[in-house]
């Protein structure tokens, strides 16, 4: 692996506090250096990135995403799905444990990170809370964290029973490891496809409660209160009602060690997207009220949500193209999630670009402790995206390098446009 | 207390835009009663009138042969029949698919079994689902002119078009035959009260997008389980009274929805209780709107939302909805291939 010298641009490391026009080597899969512009000196085999215009920010990482293997690769390989997260500016993924089987051993975690499986950044797999996601018996966290597991969840499903969420929280609490709650209560949400209120009336279409979200929310808070000596990490996936978000924030007050993310498409849109049943519009959670979004986009603003996470679900298109109620659940996220956070966060809304870029890399490479990510300081991963921040483009969904198309973002205008993601040195995308 | 300061409060941000209608379709097709132009009802009503009283070996000639497929996934004798005589008096073939005569293949998609019958000649098709919204995956895949005999909650837009013909027949017969055109205040002065299962009705929702838009305001009445409130809220002039017979009392029009008993059950909601606040019997009618007409989609229950005599007597136009019917339906099916021969000539050019 040739080192590479990236010169000319603007250096962005909300981590280590850091916005300045610097070069930087990297080295061994490493950064090696980073001195003011035009300081440091490239080795004779060194590849040189003229990075003039352009923001060099630490590797994006997304701790929800769905990559389908094992067991569902005509939806997505953990080949296919890496390639599209290093065409969106994401060097570490954090993989969801929904796939078939089961990801609640340590052969599959070990498995979904072997080098046969081609990944083009790194993965982290996320294991089942509990045994075959039935709810009912927790997983060996330490076995599981020792093959490579970062946090623990049942996620596409909840769990549901007080006693068993519990002793997850305080299992994990033990050794390490975050429980990340897909925060639904199945009890009230069978047969919903979508938001529960007057658009749901309209399409004839049932609908989930916003109460579904945070009373189970608010149920974990609890316990998380009950357990706080054990300092259990809870962490709320792609929140979405403006309940559960009051929630957080006042557990946070609270001093819990609460967390939550928000996806982008909860940010931005609303269950009028569905529009005339529009099944790239489904997901769970749904798409909410715009007084939702309005509390999502607060919140994040406040700084209550930790980070920006896409929870890319890639469908293959047949199972896509039927009734409404039918379809199933999930969006595609990563090749979109940087255009969007840079046009609407940054641009439209003004948050600050380090911000942006912090609630997309140190902040959730924080969350779940990942070591040398989600920063550019000497010696950590040389995990890298480079980019325009201004170039506006249109997004193409036939044009992903995802195995699947299922994005309500066809046609979107974005802003940022990648031109390189390194890898551990390695380069992972050109444009 | 002091008020928090307004200072901290963000100015209103800009967000992404709904997709907002019209959304593009067959010209041909009928999905949902809210595609449809106020000229384009005055236009149907005056084809249906215009038909139902043309000579029927003539009006037998005017789509010989051409072919419209029956698919079925629930079982509907009035709609099928209502669909199929109409295609027959305009000289149609018509193929009936169904899942009760197991001629749906089991386990094919929907886009699948549609391409199928557009491959065997199917010039339109008239689609009656379980699913809300099954309609639209059959017209993006066929790209034929889907016509909507119902789809799951959604929407019934021929049986609101025949309701309308039914109210516009005794409240305004120059509107009804097509001869005035529609205007938003066709019906204003006039209250339709819709009465019972509102949360399971595809007629009621079809009505309600409807009958607004020419000037009727819309009472809405039944228990909180059949009837949410969000229901209100999906057009203008749409009110909720819980009062059946507060109601009733303002009412010119009374439209009646099927209950089904096991739904009642299912949502914990009492049968005898349901008939003492929400039954229209022959006392309620005579005492509260004596000059109000009935109606009802039908198939009724006699003895639960209405009383035999109320279903018989004088205030019913039942059987004139289900007769208003086929010409309606007519209607619809002639525009439909009326789009299709004008898409034809577009690109034959
Ligand atoms: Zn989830």
């Amino acid at each position: 692996m040739k080192p590479i010298l990236i010169h000319g641009g603007r250096l962005l490391d909300p981590a280590a506090g850091v916005d300045a026009a610097k070069d930087l080597l990297l080295k061994d899969g490493r950064v090696a250096e980073i001195a003011s512009p035009g300081k440091l000196k490239a080795p004779a085999d060194a590849e040189v990135f003229d990075a003039s215009g352009l923001v060099v920010a630490p590797g994006l990482v997304d701790i929800h995403v769905h990559l389908r293997e094992p067991g569902q690769a005509h939806k997505e390989t953990i080949a296919s799905g890496t390639a599209a997260a290093a065409a969106g500016g994401f060097t570490s993924l954090a993989a969801m444990a929904n796939t078939s089987p089961v990801n609640d051993s340590p052969e599959i975690t070990r498995w979904m990170q072997a080098p046969e499986r081609g990944a083009q950044v790194r993965v982290f797999p996320i294991v089942a809370a509990t045994r075959g996601f039935k709810g009912e018996v927790i997983n060996d966290y330490a076995a599981l964290k020792a093959a490579g597991a970062v946090a623990v969840s049942d996620d596409g499903l909840p769990i549901l029973k007080d006693g068993v969420m519990r002793e997850a929280l305080a299992a994990a609490a033990r050794v390490g490891l975050a429980v990340i709650q897909h925060a639904e209560d199945t009890r009230m949400t069978e047969g919903c496809s979508m938001n529960a209120g007057p658009v749901a009336f309209k399409l004839g279409l049932r609908g989930m409660p916003s109460e579904a979200e945070s009373q189970i929310v608010e149920r974990d808070i609890r316990l998380v209160a009950e357990l706080n000596e054990l300092r259990p990490h809870y962490h709320v996936a792609h929140i979405s009602t403006a309940a559960a978000m009051a929630a957080v924030r006042q557990a946070r007050r609270n001093g819990l060690r609460v967390s939550c993310e928000v996806a982008p498409h909860h940010f931005l849109l609303t269950d009028e997207h569905v529009a005339e049943y529009n099944t790239h519009a489904k997901m769970c959670p749904p798409l909410r009220s715009a007084k939702d979004r309005d509390a999502m986009i607060e919140a994040i603003l406040d700084g209550v949500v930790d980070c920006i996470a896409t929870d890319h679900a890639p469908h293959a298109a047949h199972e896509k193209e039927v009734e409404f109620e039918r379809a199933p659940n999930g969006i595609t996220g990563l090749e979109t999630s940087l255009g969007l956070c840079l046009e609407w966060l940054h641009h439209q809304w003004k948050m600050p670009l380090g911000r942006v870029i912090g609630l997309m890399s140190a902040q959730p490479a924080a969350l779940l402790n990942l070591k040398g990510r989600g920063t550019l300081a000497v010696g950590s991963f040389a995990d890298c995206v480079i980019f325009d921040p201004n170039a506006e483009w249109v997004f193409k969904a036939a044009e992903s390098k995802s195995k699947s198309r299922n994005t309500p973002f066809d046609g979107w205008t974005m802003r940022g446009k990648v031109r390189w993601t390194i890898s551990e040195g390695r380069v992972a995308y050109k444009n | 207390m002091a008020m928090p300061a307004s200072s901290t409060a963000r100015p209103r941000l800009r967000t992404p835009s709904a997709p907002q209608p019209p959304f593009p379709h067959h010209p041909g097709s009928a999905i949902s009663i809210g595609h449809f132009s106020l000229a384009e009802i005055t236009r149907l009503l005056r084809r249906a009138h215009l038909l139902n009283n043309e000579d029927p070996i003539e009006r037998s000639k005017r789509l010989a042969k051409r072919r419209v497929a029956l698919l079925f996934y629930e079982a509907s004798t009035r709609t099928r029949t209502s669909f199929e005589l109409a295609a027959k008096s305009l000289g149609m073939d018509t193929t009936l698919v169904s899942n009760l005569s197991s001629s749906i293949e089991k386990g094919e998609s929907l886009k699948d079994t549609g391409l199928t019958l557009r491959a065997l000649g199917a010039e339109a098709i008239i689609l009656r689902h379980n699913a809300s919204g099954a309609p639209y995956v059959l017209e993006q895949f066929t790209d034929l002119p889907v016509l909507n005999a119902g789809d799951g909650r959604h929407e019934h837009p021929s049986q609101a078009l025949l309701d309308l013909l039914t109210m516009l027949a005794h409240l305004s017969p120059a509107h009804a035959s097509g001869e005035a055109a529609l205007t938003a205040e066709s019906l204003k002065g006039v209250t339709v009260s819709i009465v019972g299962d509102i949360l399971h009705s595809r007629v009621a929702r079809s009505n309600l997008l409807l009958l607004p838009q020419l000037g009727a305001e819309v009472v809405l009445s039944g228990p909180p389980e059949l009837l949410p409130e969000d229901a209100a809220l999906i057009a203008p002039n749409v009110g909720v009274e819980r009062n059946f017979e507060l109601a009733l009392q303002r009412s010119q029009v009374v439209m009646l929805l099927r209950i089904q008993s096991e739904r009642l059950a299912g949502l914990n909601v009492d049968l005898d209780e349901y008939k003492t606040r929400y039954q229209l019997d022959e006392r309620r009618l005579a005492r509260l709107a004596p000059e109000a007409i009935v109606l009802h989609p039908g198939p009724i229950i006699r003895g639960l939302e209405l009383t035999a005599a109320v279903a018989d007597g004088p205030q019913s136009k039942i059987l004139e909805q289900v007769h208003n019917g086929v010409r309606i339906r007519m209607a619809l099916i002639e525009r439909a291939f009326a789009a299709l021969d004008a898409q034809g000539k577009g690109a034959n050019q």
